[in-house]
């Protein structure tokens, strides 16, 4: 039996507003425990929550890059559950009538664009957080995180596969990190993600669905989506029935365990916030949210198709790291080859890059360095392959490249009579080489000029002594 | 002088602070007399003001001379109900849940009257969490009517209105969720105004129904009515449902003028079971006014009758969200004992403690609201109650196209006896049948003393105005009152 797997998305994001959404506080990551929880925070007796105008600002920037219409009302619901993190036992959020609804993001999947519908972004509010002392009969809780602005962004069923989600995550992320806000850390937290998971023979019906939970990185989403149109698979082919139910994710066993079934789901009791007043919105304001927003990823990849002349390909990919695009951009201002600094930043770079684990932002690499280093290439002053090695000793020590070439004595020897005197002497050691090139085998050739660079230590320039050795040969 | 300082009024004393006549201490010293010789019999506060009050560096050194001081409550004592916080000082809304909380911030109101110079005066008794008619669901003891200590003072901010009454305070701060300001007021012979909702800010209200709750003055008259309203009232930038409209200086409307003023009286308050003498009294009350110029006219509030029980869904329905957050974990009581006392799980802890902590009067409304928003019931239950609320409001919008104010009795019987409706909830509910259609309509309403009953105890009138038209309250009040003395009467005790 063929099955079709049917995926939703909740991201939870947390907006990175100066102050909470509900109080004056601040909210910075890594601060001592409680020291930036107010009356509010805390959900002390008799204290109110008061709108930060500057997280709804957000909040419709991001509806407005998702393409979702703006309800002009304004209004907040509770959503009532018992958990010590929730220090009013209950959460402010917004429930009938959500910030926006109906947009979508047109995701590139496999070289093919697929529109993914996106059902509401909403506005709400963080709780704060349980720490378990390993062994303690007891668990602490940090409320700083409380009342940090959170927007739950809730895509459409419309999502065929587990490659279809990261791929729809990876790019949502893209344009959440254009707009500028939020961090968009997982590790952290400032992003989060819950995925529902159904499998359906007819690819219109929606199966019962599972909601995982516990997802820590995009890979993760990946993974355990895998995993679980696999058990599901396998539980329908075998005539059984998925229960509806909330998972959680192993990621260390790679597997999925149940948490609570639909029974023991909470009734949330919802009902209008009394203590915030429901408010207009009027066109004024949600122009100037329109007019606020900043070039966005896909509007991005076109420009810098037609401006650069660089392949649908490589611009995909520079654009979904923005501050990779804008260094490229950087570049491009003051060199004339753009194709040249795209290789380099997608190929070098960006594995420098991944296997520090760090952004170009945190590698010690300025445009005007690398355009130098890139120069130098041209000018053959130093060849491609000596740049490669020159490239992650600039970054270890942010130093330009002309410095580490002198320190070193790296540079490139073009110079034909110094050539042409080690070359001699290489065809005097290597007889039986040059009896093999003599004899029409060309290997031969290469094999010269490999010997001739390892006499130079690599400082050769690889045409010229390509040539000299060819002009001695014949 | 043969008046001793407790008996008089904020205004009486601010003019005798200015012609040197008094000093703070005289009126502090008075008062702790005073309550010596009758909080035993009263038990107005649920914790009596601290014995070195005023005595501290602020605004208004008791010792000190406040001849010429700009500041409006410059010395004069004000009691705070316990629902109210105070920093530093218990506030318990008189339950045990919040057993020992003195919580680190002021209300918005308890700032104001600081500012104002006034010396807060203890908290008072009041109804657990302001659920009940008679204060005597605290968890501390029930509060006596000064006027027959053996009936009830009235509810929930019974404390405000019986220390007001029996002279322990100048005034008092009390809360209005559906007429826990002008019942008691009523009962208990004092000058009770719910202000309109968003008049006042709720900062520091520990909320029993967010959409209906409003603090107001509590006092010996009119006058100080006013004078208290005026510190209180205004926009706060932590309470967003408070009204950024400028604030009047309600003093200026303490004029004797009801000419050509109309009145409307809705028949649907003089309903059965409401006592003859109470009826009596507003009905002399009325001619008082047409004496002076007013005119009177039955009117309709067809909707009326539907008012309780929209009442009973809409603040439970809020009361059983607001009251979540007392669960032992980061204030207030925490239960030791569980069930499963060898290692109780937090959902055990949680129940346990709220099993302890609340009364059965607050158990029975959290449960009820938690039913009412309830899946599957929310539509037939709070969405149809917040529907019918509408209406009620729309009532009051009509009748207010054509008539200035509305006068009806305050509540349908005077003070009853202690534990006569303890047991029948729903006759307790009843007697705010006449107070709470203001609370859902979020108009402005005021009780005065109009009377007295058979057996001697207080009857009071209320007038409701338009949202933010106090000053037209404090105009009708202010006028028949001074044209009548019931306001001067006093128990003894």
């Amino acid at each position: 039996m063929q099955y079709y797997s049917i995926i939703g998305l909740e991201v939870h994001l947390e907006l990175n507003t100066k102050s909470k959404v509900f109080c004056g506080c601040a909210r910075e990551f890594g601060a001592r425990a409680n020291s930036q929880a107010c009356p509010v925070c805390l959900g002390l007796p008799g204290s109110l929550p008061v709108l930060n105008k500057e997280a709804l600002l957000l909040g419709m920037k991001v509806a407005l890059a998702l393409n979702c219409g703006i309800s002009s009302f304004i209004k907040f619901d509770r959503k009532n559950y018992f958990y010590p993190d929730l220090p009013k036992n209950f959460q402010i959020s917004q429930y009938d009538k959500p910030l926006s609804c109906d947009g979508h993001l047109d995701v590139d999947v496999a070289g093919k664009t697929k529109r993914i519908g996106i059902k509401r972004v909403h506005l709400e509010e963080d709780t704060g957080k349980l720490l378990h002392k390993e062994g303690a009969d007891y668990s602490l809780i940090d409320f700083n995180r409380s009342g940090i602005p959170l927007l739950e962004i809730v895509s459409q069923p419309d999502i065929n596969s587990p490659q279809e989600a990261y791929e729809y995550l990876t790019q949502l992320k893209a344009i959440l990190e254009y707009l500028d806000v939020s961090d968009c850390d997982m590790e952290k937290g400032s992003l989060r993600c819950d995925a529902n998971i159904s499998l359906s023979a007819d690819i219109k019906k929606l199966g019962v669905k599972a909601e995982i939970k516990n997802l820590n990185s995009f890979k993760a989403v990946r993974a355990a989506l895998d995993y679980e149109a696999i058990r599901q698979a396998e539980i329908l082919s075998e005539g059984g029935k998925i229960s509806q139910e909330t998972r959680l994710w192993d990621d260390q066993k790679g597997i999925t365990l149940p948490m609570r079934s639909k029974e023991e789901a909470h009734d949330y009791r919802y009902f209008p916030e009394p203590d915030l007043v429901p408010f207009i919105l009027d066109d004024k304001q949600i122009n100037q949210a329109k007019n606020s927003l900043p070039e966005l990823p896909a509007q991005r990849k076109k420009r810098i198709v037609s401006e650069y002349g660089l392949s649908e390909y490589d611009s995909g990919v520079l654009i979904q790291d923005r501050s990779l695009a804008d260094f490229f951009e950087q570049c491009a201002k003051i060199y004339e080859k753009p194709k040249m600094v795209a290789n380099w930043l997608l190929s070098d770079i960006t594995a420098i890059m991944n296997s520090r684990q760090i952004s170009i932002k945190k590698l010690n690499l300025t445009p005007q360095n690398l355009v130098e280093m890139l120069k130098m290439i041209d000018e053959n002053v130093i060849s491609g392959k000596m740049a490669k090695d020159i490239l992650p000793q600039m970054i270890d020590t942010s130093k330009p490249a002309k410095n580490i070439v002198e320190e070193k004595g790296l540079k490139q020897i073009s110079d034909e009579k110094t050539l042409i005197e080690a070359a001699e002497k290489i065809l005097k050691e290597n007889q039986k080489a040059v009896e093999d090139f003599k004899n029409g085998k060309d290997q031969a050739l290469t094999f010269l000029v490999g010997q001739l660079m390892r006499q130079t230590r690599g400082k050769a320039n690889p045409d010229v002594a390509n040539k000299i050795l060819r002009g001695l040969l014949s | 002088m043969s008046i001793k300082p407790y008996q008089l009024t904020a205004n009486k004393i601010k003019e005798e602070y200015k012609k040197g006549n008094l000093k703070a201490s005289d009126v502090v010293q008075s008062l702790f007399q005073r309550i010596d010789n009758v909080e035993n019999k009263v038990k107005a506060f649920a914790h009596l003001p601290e014995k070195n009050v005023g005595a501290g560096p602020c605004a208004c050194p008791t010792q000190g001379d406040h001849r010429g001081s700009p500041l409006p409550l410059s010395g004069i004592p004000v009691a705070i109900k316990d629902n109210i916080c105070v920093k530093g000082q218990l506030t318990t809304c008189a339950s045990k849940i919040l057993e020992g909380f003195r919580p680190p911030y002021n209300a918005t109101v308890v700032e104001k009257l600081k500012k104002a110079g006034a010396i807060l005066f203890g908290k008072t008794n009041m109804d657990e969490f302001a659920f009940g008619s008679s204060c005597e669901n605290s968890c501390y003891h029930p509060t006596k009517n000064p006027w027959d200590i053996n009936r009830i003072p009235g509810g929930s901010s019974g404390g405000s209105a019986a220390s007001v009454g029996a002279d322990e305070v100048i005034m008092a701060l009390g809360s209005d969720t559906g007429g826990s300001i002008r019942q008691p007021a009523s009962l208990c012979g004092v000058v009770g105004l719910k202000p309109t909702y968003g008049r006042v800010s709720r900062y520091g209200l520990i909320a029993f129904a967010s959409s209906l709750d409003q603090i107001g003055p509590i006092t010996k008259d009119v006058t100080d009515s006013a004078i208290l309203m005026n510190v209180i009232s205004g926009h706060d930038e932590n309470d967003s449902t408070s009204v950024d409209l400028p604030v009047p200086d309600y003093t200026k409307s303490l004029i004797k003028d009801v000419k050509n003023l109309k009145i409307g009286v809705p028949k649907e308050y003089f309903i059965e079971g409401i006592d003859s003498d109470v009826k009596d009294s507003i009905e002399k009350a009325l001619n008082v006014l047409s004496g002076l110029g007013a005119k009177y006219e039955m009117v309709s509030l067809p909707n009326t009758e539907y008012a309780v029980s929209v009442y009973y869904l809409v603040a439970t329905a809020e009361a059983s969200s607001n009251l979540a957050r007392f669960d032992g974990v980061r204030f207030g009581r925490r239960a030791t004992k569980t069930d499963n006392a060898n290692e109780p799980s937090m959902i055990e802890m949680v129940s346990a403690t709220r099993d302890e902590g609340f009364g059965p009067e607050a158990k029975r409304r959290i449960i009820l609201g938690t039913f009412a928003l309830s899946s599957g019931y929310y539509d037939a239950y709070y969405l149809k109650a917040q529907k019918v609320r509408t209406l009620i409001k729309q009532d009051f919008d009509e009748v207010f196209k054509k008539f200035d104010c509305i006068i009806t009795p305050t509540s349908p019987t005077a003070a009853f006896k202690i534990g006569e409706k303890l047991n029948d909830p729903l006759s307790m509910y009843l007697s705010d049948i006449f107070t709470i259609s203001a609370n859902l309509a979020g108009i402005p309403a005021i009780s005065i003393p109009c009377g007295f009953t058979r057996h001697g105890l207080p009857i009071g009138m209320q007038i409701l105005a338009k949202p933010f038209d106090e000053e037209t309250i404090f105009r009708v009040a202010y006028t028949y009152e001074q044209n009548t003395d019931w306001h001067l009467q006093k128990p003894v005790l």
